[in-house]
């Protein structure tokens, strides 16, 4: 590109930062983080299916400090993924477009993927030191 | 709606491509994925949830039974789609310098069928040969 002399618009490091644009940047860096995981997702059925010496050491590392690290990341990271996913499918209908429904949704958002990914990671917590 | 009517052929309007020249089809391709995945993915987390911590072989039992073969191979597939779609936009936004852009979008495309195909076979292996 030529360089620009003319004035430009501010760019994003002017504006205090916002609900809406957090969430929307956050929905992108989780689907990225999700699309990460999933080779952890590959990897431990790919173990499964080749058998227990495999599968073992799929289990050592997800069962590990880092592997239940990044579990617990992928958790909240798949909730708000989902949920704010949902948000955008209501958009897309063409409701809940306007700024106080923008809020009222991105918050919902926020608490409901905490709740979600919480729940799941003490349910998966339990079953694991039951199992 | 803006009215943009009187400024469309009728050509135009009916072949509804717009000046991407592909139309919707990559926003509807990424909102199906988007919807087959909820029940897919609220599925495998419960699921994954009530298995955590199972040996091998029960892992293999899980995994290998017709439903939840068929719902995991479901998950996979439609995962891989959704997340090389998804890709694709991000390095569009973000990635400006040509060659980089390009192979960017090539690697990751690959690696997403690449991947998508190793968590098929890995399912349908412990389904047909357990």
């Amino acid at each position: 590109m030529p360089p620009v002399a003319r004035p430009l618009s501010p760019h994003l490091q002017i504006y205090k930062p916002q609900l809406t644009s957090t969430l929307s940047i956050s929905h992108r860096a989780t689907g990225i983080a999700l699309s990460v995981g999933t080779l952890a997702l590959v990897w431990w059925v790919l173990a499964a299916a080749i058998g227990p010496g495999a599968y073992a050491q799929a289990q050592a590392f997800l069962g590990s400090w880092l592997g239940i690290l990044l579990l617990i990341g992928w958790a909240f990271s798949l909730f708000f993924h989902l949920c704010n996913g949902i948000r955008h499918l209501v958009w897309d209908t063409g409701h809940g477009l306007d700024l106080p429904s923008t809020y009222a949704s991105g918050w919902t958002v926020v608490v409901g993927s905490v709740v979600l990914a919480l729940v799941a990671i003490i349910a998966g917590l339990a079953q694991w030191s039951n199992g | 709606m803006m009215n943009g009517s009187e400024m469309r052929s009728p050509l135009g309007r009916a072949i509804g491509l717009g000046s991407a020249k592909e139309g919707v089809e990559h926003w509807w391709r990424q909102r199906m994925t988007a919807v087959a995945l909820v029940p897919l993915v609220l599925w495998f987390v419960i699921a994954l949830i009530a298995h955590l911590g199972v040996d091998q072989r029960a892992a293999v039992a899980w995994l290998g039974s017709p439903i939840p073969a068929i719902l995991m191979i479901l998950m996979i597939g439609v995962a891989f789609y959704h997340a090389a779609l998804g890709i694709q936009v991000v390095v569009e936004d973000y990635v400006h310098r040509e060659w980089c852009k390009l192979t960017l979008l090539i690697a990751t495309r690959f690696a997403c069928f690449f991947l998508g195909v190793v968590g098929i076979f890995a399912i349908l292996r412990m389904a047909f040969l357990r």
